[in-house]
């Protein structure tokens, strides 16, 4: 199935896209569809440990299922905010 | 005709029509509106010791908002006689120029200043919007907070924050 990645800020100046059509198997996860990104893009991969994610325009967790057609969206950290755990 | 409540633009931001629509829309609910707090964030000549140039702006517009939802729905629940506008522009800011632009409305300004306050450490947090430095001598995107809008610690931060 085809999912739309997007791509935001920093990242997506590492992975000099904005917007992918990405093919993946049925029953994928947001997780799976950053694996490929990276997989076509290893600069991504340094993202990994800060990437949060969102489907379709709603938050999400990299857990979270993916379905044909589905937007994802992959958010470096946010400006401003405070890191986590400080 | 009133702006939208919630918005990302491309134009330059101006409190004057977020603060009338307010304050008219509040003006016979419940106490009645007796403050409004605004709150403009600005594109500063400095970071850290370096000499900014221009910012830009990126934001995942359909998040952003859905962010600012979050937010009000928030807002509605801890302060439920209150109201908030909050308006993000987006692509290149001159310093001194507005990027966020936020209104409070309440029957008393100690809520209006609560909400305000509690408005944009919220979107500090939570908003996917992204800001990326020009310095005279480079460039590079501020990095922040995890875009998680259920962190439970991120939003007591917020309210103590708001409410200190």
């Amino acid at each position: 199935m085809r999912v739309t990645v997007l791509c935001f800020a920093r990242l997506r100046e590492m992975a000099r896209r904005a917007e992918w059509s990405c093919e993946v198997p049925p029953g994928s996860t947001v997780a799976d569809v950053w694996r490929a990104l990276v997989a076509a893009c290893p600069e991504a991969a340094v993202m990994a440990s800060s990437v949060s994610c969102a489907v379709n325009a709603e938050f999400a967790w990299m857990s979270a299922p993916v379905g044909e057609g589905d937007e994802v969206a992959f958010l470096p950290p946010v400006s401003g905010g405070a890191p986590r755990g400080r | 005709m009133s702006a939208p409540r919630l918005a990302i633009v491309r134009e330059p931001l101006s409190l004057e029509p977020l603060m009338a629509d307010l304050e008219r829309q509040t003006r016979h609910s419940g106490e009645g509106c007796g403050a409004l707090c605004s709150f403009l964030g600005i594109v500063r000549a400095t970071h850290q010791g370096r000499r900014v140039r221009h910012l830009e702006y990126e934001a995942y517009a359909p998040l952003a908002l859905r962010a600012f939802e979050i937010i009000a729905a928030e807002i509605a629940a801890e302060w439920p006689a209150a109201e908030v506008a909050l308006h993000h522009r987006v692509g290149r800011l001159e310093i001194g120029e507005a990027s966020v632009a936020i209104v409070s409305a309440a029957a008393h300004r100690s809520e209006a200043f609560q909400v305000c306050r509690y408005a944009i450490e919220r979107v500090k947090q939570i908003a996917p919007v992204w800001k990326h430095e020009h310095f005279e001598d480079g460039e590079h995107w501020v990095e922040g907070a995890l875009a998680d809008p259920g962190d439970a610690d991120a939003r007591r931060q917020a309210r103590e924050r708001a409410c200190a």
